[in-house]
């Protein structure tokens, strides 16, 4: 019955802990400097716009300190010297998997990507370290005026679009690691919806890291245009290292008046790689913008899907699950802004800590002075399963004015032994009980997800579970 | 050899002994009331039995079919078919009763072997409605919100579920109304047979007009002082457990 610290949980990630030997034919080097900038952009033949503004990047990431004074010293394990910023073997994604280089191929199909585009997706976008290797959409998809293609292509084929958006929802510098983001950025997917069309089958983005000592540092846009609905999900694995991996995304999305942005992310790299994500949605009126946000994998994860409700009547909406393994520290939250009437936001955070893993909860509510009728609702449930594990919470909620609501509810709770003792009395064993019980902690949550992630994401957490106790 | 046996059975927490030499036999087949009053060790008695961490057993055995089950985790004991309905049931938030009983019926099968889902939810939906429990509650979790009466309902249909070779049921009649007492005896009467040993745990006669015992005991101070047939219960209720407890002093 005891949960033994010594026999913590096995971190269960055979499902992407492996690698194929690839040769780059581009490759940046190791450490950051503006002559890494310049590679990156010659490679990738970049706009003058797109060099200046990484050049820009640079310079704040450089002049910013690392945010230790709030967040973990962790941070400072990050040797930026030690990390290669740019890997690729070409620019181009292919279209046709029968296209993509045997050892990418291979990676992708092991796991499972080239079945569920033919089982349940509208596109598809692989990214392999820098470069996206496989990109598609359905071609009814495409046919409704749908955009799904590589950022680093859309760059080059619709700068109306992605230069007007681009930078906008999320400034360069936002944080240290959207300005690190800004200056390397490679990969990451571009969307656009046009007015009126509704996407009945999700867009989804797998990014894979397969080189050691590597920073994948993908940018993501998404326009939803008037009116229309679009369902985005991504996952991603790495293999394990010895070195520390690097991943820092910077996601922006734009939910035009009456559009819904679903975002779905299954996060699952493994325990060397720093994940240090900024991701933003700027919902317009009567726009919505949902964040389903599972955080499984990773040494360190930092993020806080953020909603900025700009027009009237937007929505926004974050619903978390992180699950803090030993000796790792999911720190993740939401950012609700509130900047127009009647604008409703909702947050739903439960985590859970095994071993010497650490949850953090930060959730930032704002709604000023002068808007009338919002409402924010925030309910952060901490699970915690052994006495060492550790669960804290921050919120920073700011709501002022007349006629605004606000409502926040925490819980920590523990599996009690008589919980354990009355699950096992029915014959389960003590580690099935404990799984069966951190599920149904999160039962309501894994519901939100999709139907083939939310099978996925009871499988990792029961792998997360097994051999937990005693 | 097919009885549930209970050996001169000592058992403490911390250093309160709760136990002391306590020997009960329980035959396949039959149904055996414990009674006694509240702190008597009724209910420790049972939580022993099943395995809690937080009991130990300083001497004796406990035998179901001949083999001793004290060294066995709570899950095998209940794999090797010993049943405890509680007394007070626990709350398992987010887990359905469903797949709740569904994982202990699993665990119960040979590895590799595959769970028969149908099946399952037709025999499921079967002892619900003889336990006039509403169908939907299959995907409520497990006594969460639960009423006590709900609560003890739930764990007979677990009992009838998982068919254990021998039940001991803990103040199953507490919290009780009268058709709710009789709904769960009639639960608890059909799963009577040859084939299952039954304990029922109460410390009021009520419970035993329903649920008819082949014998009754008289527990005090951790240990069997006296038993007999049925008419054992009702002579307690009229005469109290003093009069038990002064028996045993005069010995």
């Amino acid at each position: 019955m005891s949960t033994e610290p010594s026999k913590q949980i096995e971190i269960d990630r055979n499902i992407g802990d492996f690698r194929y030997d690839v040769k780059y034919d581009y490759d940046a080097g190791v450490g950051l400097t503006e002559a890494t900038i310049d590679y990156i952009c010659d490679v990738k033949k970049d706009p003058d716009w797109i060099r200046e503004f990484r050049k820009e990047g640079l310079k704040k990431f450089l002049a910013k300190p690392m945010p230790t004074h709030w967040a973990t010293p962790d941070l400072n394990n990050i040797v930026f010297d030690n990390i290669r910023y740019y890997l690729s073997q070409g620019q181009q994604a292919k279209r046709s998997w029968d296209e993509v280089p045997e050892a990418m191929k291979q990676t992708f199909e092991r796991l499972g990507i080239p079945e569920q585009e033919r089982k349940f997706l509208a596109g598809v976008e692989a990214q392999f370290d820098s470069e996206a290797a496989y990109s598609n959409i359905q071609a009814s998809v495409a046919e409704q005026g749908v955009i799904f293609m590589g950022s680093t292509e859309a760059l080059h084929k619709r700068p109306d679009i992605f230069r007007k958006w681009f930078g906008k929802v999320i400034p360069s510098g936002d944080n240290k690691f959207s300005a690190l983001n800004s200056a390397v950025f490679s990969g990451g997917s571009f969307i656009y919806v046009p007015p009126g069309v509704k996407v009945k089958h999700p867009l989804q983005a797998y990014f894979r890291i397969n080189a050691e000592s590597f920073g994948q540092f993908e940018r993501t846009l998404i326009i939803a245009d008037e009116g229309s609905e679009l369902m985005y999900m991504e996952g991603c694995t790495a293999p394990k290292f010895e070195t520390a991996t690097i991943h820092s995304a910077v996601v922006e999305l734009v939910a035009m008046p009456g559009a819904k942005i679903q975002y779905v992310t299954v996060q699952n790299w493994s325990n060397n790689v720093f994940n240090l994500v900024t991701k933003r949605g700027l919902a317009h009126e009567e726009a919505e913008i949902k964040w389903i946000d599972c955080n499984i994998g990773s040494r360190l994860t930092m993020k806080y899907p953020g909603v900025v409700m700009k027009g009237r009547k937007a929505r926004g909406e974050v619903i978390s699950i992180a699950l803090a393994g030993d000796g790792q520290h999911q720190d993740t939250g939401a950012k609700m802004i509130h900047a127009a009437d009647e604008t409703t936001s909702n947050i739903v955070s439960k985590s859970i800590s095994l071993g010497s893993g650490r949850a953090t909860y930060r959730g930032m509510v704002a709604v000023p002075r002068h808007l009338k009728n919002c409402k924010n609702n925030t309910e952060c449930d901490a699970l915690l399963i052994n006495s060492h594990s550790r669960t804290d919470t921050y919120p920073a909620i700011t709501v002022r004015g007349q006629g605004n609501a606000c409502q926040h509810e925490a819980s920590v709770s523990q599996i009690s032994e008589e919980q354990i003792f009355y699950m096992q009395q029915r014959g389960i064993s003590e580690a099935a009980a404990m799984s069966l019980a951190v599920n149904g902690f999160v039962n309501d949550l894994v519901r939100e997800f999709p139907m083939e992630y939310s099978v996925e994401l009871k499988r990792l957490i029961d792998l997360e579970m097994e051999g937990s106790v005693g | 050899m097919s009885c549930l046996s209970i050996q001169n059975l000592h058992a403490s927490i911390g250093d309160q002994p709760i136990l002391q030499g306590l020997s009960l036999e329980i035959p396949k087949g039959e149904v055996h009331a414990i009674m006694g009053k509240n702190g008597s060790g009724k209910s420790t008695l049972a939580k022993i039995m099943a395995g809690h961490p937080a009991y130990t057993v300083t001497s004796g055995d406990v035998l179901l079919d001949g083999e001793s089950i004290l060294g066995l985790e709570p899950d095998e004991r209940s794999r090797r078919g010993l049943f405890l309905a509680f007394q007070y049931p626990m709350e398992i938030p987010g887990v359905s009763i469903a797949n709740f009983i569904r994982a202990a019926l699993q665990a119960r099968l040979p590895e590799g072997e595959e769970f028969e889902a149908v099946e399952y939810y037709g025999r499921l939906y079967k002892k619900m409605d003889s336990l006039l429990i509403d169908r939907k509650f299959t995907s409520r979790s497990v006594n969460d919100g639960f009423s006590g009466g709900e609560k003890k309902r739930c764990e007979i249909l677990q009992m009838a579920m998982l068919e254990p070779k021998y039940a001991v049921l803990d103040e199953t009649d507490s919290g009780l109304d009268i058709d709710a007492l009789r709904i769960v005896s009639e639960g608890v009467n059909a799963m009577r047979g040859k084939d299952r040993g039954m304990v029922v745990i109460t410390h009021y006669q009520r419970l035993l007009e329903y649920i008819v015992p082949d014998r009754v005991h008289v527990m005090v101070a951790g240990q069997i002082v006296m038993s007999g047939d049925k008419d054992l219960a009702l002579r307690l209720e009229s005469e109290g457990y003093d009069w038990a407890e002064d028996l045993r002093n005069s010995k």
